[in-house]
């Protein structure tokens, strides 16, 4: 196989690194090479951030380059249109459909664009925004959004969802272990409903 | 067994399994998790230091003692430490040591994006360049021997791309740490000019000696490939070289300092056209150059700023626009990162803004006060330049007559970095500045470090905390208060009577970093009746106010999901409109 290239956009602290951890390690589970990158530090503080994580036989670069991602996961919608221009043509798109203010706009600066989901349902037609908030807060944890969106794009993984349970349930050892086995399963259920 | 690690993590557990003794550091993006990373393995000795170069000149003795040392830094931080690290490559280690150092290109993080290559020619010592976390990982133990080999420190240098992606690592089997002689050698260790001088005939053998290593060592390599394009690269830059160009011939060096003259020879002379590939300065197209060697392709093409890509790789060589592409959506807001909700800077900059001061900032997580709506900072230079740049400030507004008392802040650790200094040259030379010590008791920007004001070391241990106000009195400084940043009046009573009072003042905030303790308060609400729309709370900057659409006038809401409570916005409001549940 060729390398299959993931994007994770959102919003600092939404839990964006967790998110391409589980997925970087499903890959090696699975015995293929990976690559994941993000870039962190000043982002962290309610910024935009971008994570890329690169799954295949023999993977080099450790970014995407824009226009080459075959899917583009966004715990945002705004930060879904801002990284839009990342997906190949025929990439999927799967997103948040919760708003997060940036400090532009909650400091009155700036606007909230009032069509951003029109605005990507007409860039990318067979994009899915998914209600994660309420979805993570069923499982338990308004925080899970993470896991919610993780479990939206297990069908568009080239990863066996078996092998991402058993990271998440690894990774979570100890704490979170419940409420994000059910936010990764409600995610499994809003990508297929 | 393999494991996913990122570049600073691969380069802990290198150390771990080289038999490493001894690590210090300063916390600094992106190099920070090397020493949080080692801290988490557990059997290695190591600590913060208080700046990087208390963090080197402690690996220098460590060394010295015959422990295998490394000490970490980001790339400016190098400059703090460049005074131990010049000298350090005359007199050489007995145990092994590197000098991790992380360089920024691009600026994802910091306040310049100097070349750390730079360095190594300076001092005239080997430098380490890997490619990903499994080349971060092998380089330790090779950067060890060669230092214990060759008798030199060797600077191990990463980029963002390197120390903070992650690549999958097969570690090998762990060495136990040999501990050293420790040897009295006056002329090896004692830099007064005589031996001084002796030293440098040595440093200067010495760099022909890795001259000739780095035509034979493995850690630089050909690949052969076709002959129309030959690249010379290294560090991440190889693998977007690999991206563009599979099937090229490539020189991948893994030394970068000093170079394999004979070997880019060899190589310039068998292919057509010779690349050179490298972020930043124009470090080995100069060498090169000066060799005699013609380079077709380098920073005429690709820029001495920011990043290299796959895709300028591609453009480069082939003489065209880097592609294009899809465009990214235009007109976005855009969403810069910002104080936490909660955070005790936030009724600080409130107040700042409000009393139009000069501030002379500091680097820390408070920088952020400088963008708008706060705009209430108005120069940052460097780790611990706010007070003394605040101290110069008012000596010329002294000359000058008429002008306001400037205001340095800073954060605690970079106080105990080296704004310390600053306050005594001041408190010294009768200066007179108002500075702010926002102590929230970690090293907050990069990830909430412990350091000398948090009562904690690295490995999680009780230590002793510094008094900060007893600390600042023995600077020399009589005027120092304590103050609470959440309650706006009073700071702003004694920022105004710090203002007004000649002489060095210091106010200390000592509010804890809301993010790092994870404390968690009662979100405010908004009462929609007595909200006015008039948006004075919005000058807090915060993510959890927003606009809702009510009637002619939009009015302001509270997210509660992202509210922490701190109640600056609710000061700012003259109509009483927000309450606690």
């Amino acid at each position: 196989m060729g390398v299959f290239n993931i994007v994770i956009a959102g919003v600092g602290g939404q839990g964006v690194l967790l998110a391409s951890r589980v997925l970087a390690e499903s890959a090696l589970a699975s015995g293929m090479d990976v690559k994941q990158n993000e870039v962190h530090g000043m982002a962290q503080r309610g910024g935009s951030v971008i994570s890329f994580v690169r799954i295949g036989e023999d993977v080099r670069s450790p970014v995407v380059m824009p226009g080459t991602a075959d899917l583009l996961i966004s715990f945002e919608p705004l930060e879904a249109l801002r990284y839009l221009h990342y997906l190949k043509p025929g990439g999927r798109l799967v997103y948040n459909k919760v708003p997060l203010n940036p400090s532009t706009v909650a400091s009155g600066l700036a606007t909230y664009p009032p069509d951003v989901e029109e605005r990507i349902a007409r860039s990318c037609p067979g994009s899915r925004g998914i209600e994660a908030l309420s979805i993570a807060r069923d499982a338990g944890n308004v925080k899970a959004v993470n896991m919610v969106m993780v479990g939206s794009v297990l069908p568009n993984l080239p990863l066996d969802p078996r092998v991402v349970e058993e990271v998440v349930k690894e990774i979570s050892r100890g704490k979170g272990f419940d409420v994000n086995l059910k936010a990764l399963a409600g995610g499994v259920a809003a990508a297929g409903a | 067994m393999k494991k996913i690690l990122s570049g600073n993590e691969a380069i802990a557990l290198g150390f771990s399994d080289s038999g490493g003794v001894f690590a210090s550091g300063y916390p600094g993006t992106p190099s920070t998790e090397t020493l949080e990373a080692l801290a988490r393995i557990g059997d290695v000795y190591c600590e913060w230091a208080t700046n990087e170069k208390v963090g080197l000149e402690s690996a220098i003795g460590a060394s010295i003692a015959g422990g295998r040392a490394m000490a970490t830094m980001k790339h400016v931080g190098v400059n703090v430490a460049a005074d131990a690290l010049l000298t350090l490559a005359y007199t050489g280690v007995n145990a092994g040591l590197i000098l991790m150092v992380a360089d920024d290109p691009g600026m994802h993080s910091s306040q310049n994006e100097q070349d750390s290559r730079n360095y190594a020619k300076f001092a005239k010592i080997p430098m380490l360049d890997p490619s990903d976390s499994r080349e971060a990982y092998d380089f330790v133990s090779a950067g060890l021997e060669l230092s214990e080999r060759f008798d030199t420190p060797v600077m191990l240098r990463t980029t963002t791309r390197i120390s903070h992606a992650k690549g999958v690592v097969e570690p090998r089997e762990k060495l136990p740490p040999r501990i050293r002689e420790w040897v009295k050698d006056v002329p090896k260790y004692v830099m007064l000019p005589n031996y001084g001088q002796a030293r440098h005939q040595e440093l200067e053998k010495r760099l022909l000696r890795l001259r000739e290593f780095a035509e034979t060592t493995p850690l630089n390599r050909e690949e052969a490939g076709g002959n129309d394009l030959g690249i010379l690269t290294s560090g991440v830059s190889y693998q977007y070289v690999k991206e563009a160009y599979p099937g090229a011939s490539i020189l991948k060096l893994g030394l970068v300092h000093p170079l394999p003259e004979k070997k880019i020879r060899e190589f310039a002379g068998k292919v057509k056209r010779l690349m050179i590939v490298e972020e930043l300065d124009a470090i080995f197209e100069e060498q090169v150059r000066a060799m005699g060697v013609r380079v077709d392709i380098g920073k005429d093409r690709i820029s001495l700023c920011g990043e290299v890509s796959a895709d300028i790789v591609r453009a480069a060589a082939e003489e065209a626009d880097a592609a294009k592409g899809a465009a990214p959506a235009a007109d976005l807001p855009q969403r810069p990162p910002t104080l936490c909700p909660g955070c005790s800077h936030r009724g600080l900059f409130s107040i700042l803004g409000k009393l139009k001061v000069f501030v002379s900032g500091d680097i820390g997580c408070y920088t952020l006060g400088a963008l708008p709506p706060m705009s209430a900072m108005h120069s940052c230079i460097c780790m611990g330049a706010s007070i003394s740049a605040a101290h110069g400030m008012a000596k010329v507004n002294e000359i000058a007559g008429g002008r306001g008392k400037p205001v340095a802040v800073i954060g605690d650790s970079t106080f105990f970095h080296s704004g310390m200094t600053g306050l005594l040259s001041m408190a010294y030379n009768g200066g007179s500045a108002l500075v702010i010590i926002m102590d929230n008791r970690t090293t907050g920007m990069t990830g909430g470090q412990e350091n000398p004001g948090s009562g904690r070391v690295l490995a999680g241990e009780l230590s002793r905390q510094v008094d900060i106000i007893a600390l600042v009195k023995a600077l020399g400084v009589d005027h120092v208060e304590e103050i609470s940043t959440y309650d706006l009046k009073e700071t702003e009573a004694a920022i105004r009577k710090g203002l007004a009072t000649p002489g060095p003042y210091v106010l200390v905030d000592k509010n804890p970093c809301v993010l790092r303790y994870r404390v968690k308060t009662i979100p405010v609400a908004v009462d929609p009746e007595k909200c006015s729309g008039c948006r004075a709370c919005l000058k807090a900057a915060c993510v959890a106010l927003g606009l809702v659409s009510s009637g002619d006038k939009p009015k302001v809401m509270i997210d509660p999901d992202i509210c922490n409570g701190c109640d600056v916005c609710s000061q700012l409001c003259k109509f009483d409109a927000m309450y606690k549940k």
